[in-house]
């Protein structure tokens, strides 16, 4: 190898590394948000019923979907257009399996995942050599080739979609048919998100990928291929927002292709923004905050955007960082 | 004469009608300093990023360490060993000091492609990226967000990056630009010590560093080299003197 960078004397001059310090605000948050969830099932015994954790069930999966995407957006800087292409995936995987008669859960997971991976990865390859603007164009081009392509499936329902009969087993048995298994599989999976997307973004990998959003010539002329970094993200974000999609399927019992449609990619944009991008409980506030307004007031009024909609400006306007910005302003500096 | 560890041979760029590198032939050795000098416009920039791999010649050969590295990538000159900094400060703003360079050091030390364990807490990087940055008088500031650094920190902490790398050579894009008297004296005596170990391309236009530091000059003007030699050499070559120190010569 080459003579070392420094001699030992320089290196025993050296001081020691400050240390990094983690505030343990966020944590507590999570905390707070977690027991409040695993608390909904037995809150609707009493009050709120089917209706309740349905929805409970509704928002922890666009959240864990919503974590994915800031993993991409917030922490890489690239802003996909088409995520909802790999909801769409994952939950058509499960339906047409389940249709063709598989119902084993351990072999529809795999399959979802593999076929996402495989997608993200050609698509990424090509999307990725673009950023900014192209960038968003071509992922969103992408992401309506998956919904024209879901909705031309004749045989499985084509734009009106498909209903499954029956649910998926899990190791043989029917732990996911019932409600409460549901709710505690996706309550798992979220969780489990939540925590690995933290400890990606944290790693050596995540280091690389944070930095290439900051400045991605210094991140190439340090020796980085950007593009392997940013292509890995995108694997990971769309096989974690597919897994999202097969547990959509399971607690539907119905797919369409409108799963994936351009809309469901921009709300999943909103709530990343929402909650706050590139923070440990942004995405996760954003999805559950988002799915919460639109029920509260869909039920006011049909015409709930327009609520919503001036509701978004005054976050955007006066709440930069997100709810979870907001959050610590309120809480003052740590 | 030592050995040739860069060599640049007939390269030319042009964009469009205006030709930024004419003909360019140029060798470094090993345990040298060679200072790329001409007036502003002259191209050294655009060379410069044609040695890293920013810009792709439109003819001519790239050879490091005998090999010819002209197709590669910018990342993949940065692994063969070619280290450089950057004209206009090239950091990352939101990390820490340390974790800019510990970065650096991350590409060397391992995989980068693990998922689970903190980087932050990785002491072999730590280390090593703080041995670089006392190396540049930078490791009081090691806990600060780099875009809080000040101007000069700033473009220290640009060189601190480019020797965490370990490069075999360094290719400097004017270090000294927009530097007080002071900085940029202290700067040049950090570069004495490191030209030791890094054969160094170096493109300034502080002459008072430029003729204490390089052992070899050549002279840029419009895209090509008009003169090129020792410090003393070209200090009393007619071309150069026209195209670029005469003015400031007469003046002085």
């Amino acid at each position: 190898m080459s003579a070392p960078s420094a001699s030992p004397a320089a290196a025993a001059k050296a001081p020691a590394a400050p240390e990094a310090r983690a505030s343990r605000g966020p944590l507590f948050v999570a905390a707070v948000i977690f027991a409040l969830l695993a608390a909904i099932p037995l809150v609707s015994e009493v009050w709120g019923g089917a209706w309740l954790t349905s929805l409970a069930v509704r928002a922890m999966i666009l959240a864990i979907v919503a974590i994915s995407l800031d993993l991409l957006m917030g922490h890489g800087g690239l802003v996909s257009f088409g995520h909802s292409a790999f909801v769409a995936i994952g939950a058509y995987t499960c339906g047409i399996m389940i249709t063709e008669g598989t119902y084993e859960m351990a072999l529809i997971l795999p399959t979802a995942i593999a076929i996402a991976a495989t997608f993200a990865l050609l698509s990424g390859a090509i999307c990725l050599r673009t950023s900014g603007v192209s960038f968003i164009m071509i992922t969103l081009a992408f992401g309506q080739m998956v919904y024209f392509a879901l909705g031309s499936l004749a045989q499985y329902g084509g734009d009106d979609g498909l209903t499954l009969w029956s649910g998926p087993d899990l190791f043989g048995t029917r732990v996911l048919g019932s409600e409460m298994g549901v709710y505690i599989s996706v309550f798992l999976l979220l969780l489990g998100t939540w925590a690995l997307v933290h400890r990606l973004v944290y790693s050596r990998f995540g280091r690389v990928l944070r930095a290439a959003r900051q400045n991605p010539t210094r991140v190439a002329s340090m020796g980085y291929s950007v593009l392997r970094y940013r292509l890995v993200a995108y694997v990971i974000a769309g096989v974690l927002a597919a897994i999202a999609g097969v547990l959509w399927a399971t607690h539907a019992s119905f797919v369409s292709p409108s799963l994936g449609a351009w809309q469901r990619s921009g709300d999943l944009i909103v709530m990343v923004v929402l909650g706050g991008m590139a923070t440990r409980n942004g995405a996760l506030v954003g999805a559950l905050f988002f799915i919460l307004i639109e029920e509260t007031l869909s039920a006011i009024t049909h015409d709930w955007r327009l609520i919503f909609g001036p509701l978004l400006i005054l976050i955007a306007l006066y709440a930069r960082g997100g709810l979870v910005g907001l959050l610590d302003r309120v809480r003052g500096p740590q | 004469m030592s050995e040739v560890v860069l060599e640049i041979k007939g390269l030319n760029k042009a964009f469009g009608a205006l030709v930024v590198t004419d003909d360019v032939n140029l060798q470094l050795h090993r345990g040298e300093c060679h200072a790329l000098i001409g007036p502003n416009g002259a191209g050294k920039s655009t060379l410069i990023h044609q040695v890293s791999g920013v810009l792709s010649p439109d003819a001519g050969r790239i050879s490091f360490e005998g090999r010819d590295v002209t197709a590669l990538t910018l990342a993949e000159r940065a692994v063969a060993g070619l280290g450089r900094s950057f004209q206009i400060t090239s950091i990352l703003p939101e990390f820490t000091v340390l974790e800019n360079v510990a970065l650096a050091a991350q590409r060397r030390s391992g995989t980068s492609f693990r998922f689970f364990r903190r980087a932050a807490t990785e002491r072999a990087l730590n280390e090593a990226a703080m041995v670089a940055l006392a190396r540049i008088g930078l490791e009081a500031r090691a806990g600060v967000v780099a875009g809080n650094l000040s101007y000069g920190e700033k473009r220290l902490l640009e060189l601190a990056i480019a020797i965490a790398g370990r490069p075999h050579v360094l290719l400097l894009d004017e270090p000294m630009a927009g530097m007080g008297r002071a900085e940029s004296e202290s700067l040049t005596e950090t570069l004495l010590e490191l030209k030791a170990e890094y054969p160094m391309l170096l493109i300034e236009h502080d002459m008072e560093a430029v003729f204490r530091l390089a052992d070899r000059v050549s002279v840029l003007v419009s895209g090509a080299i008009v003169a090129s030699g020792t410090p003393d050499e070209v200090r009393t070559d007619a071309r150069a003197r026209a195209a670029y120190l005469g003015e400031e010569e007469i003046s002085a």
